[in-house]
């Protein structure tokens, strides 16, 4: 299984869309789902660490993702039954309109075959509370750039607590990989360095 | 010696008097003035005001003449918005792939939208003389397409349509260009060129050699004066060897890289300028601040070579006024030629 993770991550760096798709084909149809655990969901980590360790750039991240929701689609499509239900996710920009990293982690996501409510960019804190109560969203992962925008978090995390929804906030984004205590500081309850963070992050979540 | 003799000593990798610093403010003129972010940068009389009265304050080596960073697509016709505590932002991207055949830069010496820019420019340089740098600002035409398409947009173009890509980059290093050497003859001393694209956080180092160091290369050649690449907080270790080749004679470093490390990279080939952390400075007391700026010094400082700045390449509008003051006390703390261990 080793040696399928390192040739689907060499695949991906070198935007080898067809041995890619070899790879996670080898097995059956229904061992699908293991190949996104044991393979997709190890590789995607592995590439964002090596983003986090200065060892890949961003722009590899992003297109390894990107080839890698491609083919999970075609062979997992978004609304299809199986894919991960539960939790209840949404993801969304807030307030500024830097879209890479929700980009990012919504391709990591799907691509391992998560279903996931693409929420676009919000800025309106009653337009969120409403979407969040009306989908029972669990998890609410938010992407930000801008440092104001960050902190303006803390007026949405403290709306979430006022109408006594328990839904979890994950941010990511520059200003909190910059500080890594300003997530606690705006009310979030984690934060991921890069999208390889996700899954790990919604485990914790999940536990709790 | 005055600030000019300052910052030219050490761009010669000498010890100047003292290190200089240079504190990279451009919002705080906003609270300078008492006007919104806005109003602001609406002219360059504002702009000329805040810059004087910051620099009254603080007494960094510098004037600082960058309004915000979408003001280039905006002379492209885009729409910028704005906030009450942040830069700038380009709102929906105004290019679609399809344009660039057909896509025309404006003509950066008459676009209305940069008027503003050269009159500060210039109402700066009446009042500075040549006793204080006054740093303009240009986005590379490398970096500037992710707020012409967005970001994912721009990614798709570099690697799947060569060119697109190469038409795109043509008309932006037309208009790159034209806009540096207007703010030089406007009175700039020196261009800061932002090219966060090619910092390896972003890009590959391979595919930059082939896009992002060529384009750099190209453009500073045409660029009619000294010119700084800034990285806006990205990392550059792994491209140092290469960037003396692109024309740069400074180079904006990232608070995730060693300074000490930096230093030895840039082989007297470079200076650097940075690195305190702008996003944690915003919470830092007078005390860490001091320690940070010691430190900073004490890696970055030896044989000249070095300008103390935050790593950004704009002060978050948070950072407050004690912090700024510290930083200028802990520079005339520490930062007295020779630098004591």
């Amino acid at each position: 299984m080793v040696e399928n993770i390192e040739a689907f991550e060499e695949s991906l760096l070198s935007l080898d869309r067809i041995q890619a798709k070899e790879i996670l084909t080898q097995e059956p149809d229904t061992a699908l789902f293991e190949a996104l655990e044991t393979v997709v969901v190890p590789t995607m980590e592995s590439i964002g660490q090596k983003w986090e360790e200065g060892e890949v750039a961003l722009s590899q991240v992003y297109m390894s993702g990107k080839i890698c929701e491609e083919i999970v689609e075609e062979l997992l499509p978004l609304d299809d039954e199986t894919r991960i239900e539960h939790p209840n996710i949404a993801i969304m920009v807030y307030r500024d309109f830097h879209m890479l990293g929700k980009r990012i982690v919504l391709t990591f996501l799907r691509a391992s075959g998560y279903k996931v409510s693409d929420y676009g960019h919000q800025e309106s804190i009653d337009e969120i509370i409403k979407r969040i109560k009306s989908d029972k969203i669990e998890i609410l992962l938010i992407s930000v750039l801008m440092l104001n925008s960050a902190l303006h978090l803390k007026e949405l995390t403290d709306a979430i607590k006022a109408a006594n929804l328990s839904t979890k906030v994950v941010v990511g984004g520059a200003p909190f990989r910059f500080d890594t205590h300003l997530y606690q500081e705006v009310g979030a309850d984690a934060f991921g360095k890069s999208a390889s963070d996700i899954i790990d992050i919604i485990d914790t979540l999940k536990a709790k | 010696m005055t600030p000019m003799q300052r910052v030219l000593t050490t761009l010669g990798h000498e010890e100047p008097d003292r290190v200089p610093y240079f504190l990279l403010l451009t919002l705080h003129g906003a609270k300078e003035l008492g006007l919104s972010i806005e109003e602001y940068f609406s002219n360059g009389q504002n702009v000329f005001e805040g810059q004087k009265r910051l620099r009254e304050k603080y007494g960094h080596d510098c004037y600082y003449s960058f309004f915000y960073a979408p003001i280039e697509v905006e002379a492209f016709g885009a729409k910028v918005i704005y906030s009450e505590d942040g830069p700038p932002n380009s709102a929906t991207p105004f290019l679609k792939k399809e344009m660039i055949p057909t896509l025309q830069a404006p003509d950066a010496k008459t676009a209305p939208i940069l008027q503003k820019v050269y009159e500060a420019t210039r109402l700066l340089k009446a009042h500075a003389k040549d006793e204080v740098p006054i740093i303009g600002v240009v986005m590379s035409p490398f970096s500037l397409p992710v707020m012409q398409m967005g970001f994912e947009a721009y990614l798709d173009l570099i690697y799947n349509e060569p060119k697109l890509f190469d038409q795109l980059m043509d008309v932006n290093m037309k208009f790159c260009i034209d806009f540096a050497n207007a703010q030089l003859e406007a009175g700039a001393t020196a261009i800061t060129y932002f090219d966060p694209i090619s910092s390896p956080t972003i890009i590959p180092k391979e595919i930059y050699l082939k896009t992002g160091f060529k384009i750099a290369q190209q453009s500073i050649a045409q660029i009619k004066g000294a010119t700084a690449t800034h990285f806006a907080s990205g990392n550059v270790l792994p491209i140092m060897d290469i960037l003396p080749q692109t024309g740069t004679a400074v180079v904006g470093v990232s608070t995730f890289e060693d300074l000490g490390e930096l230093k030895k990279a840039a082989k007297q080939k470079l200076s650097l300028l940075g690195n305190l952390n702008a996003i944690e400075m915003r919470k830092w007391s007078v005390e860490e601040t001091k320690a940070y700026v010691k430190e900073a010094i004490r890696k970055g400082g030896k044989g000249g070579g070095f300008i103390l700045a935050e790593n950004h390449g704009e002060v978050p509008y948070f950072v407050q006024e004690e912090t700024l003051l510290a930083i200028k006390e802990a520079v005339e703390e520490y930062g007295n030629y020779p630098l004591q261990d």
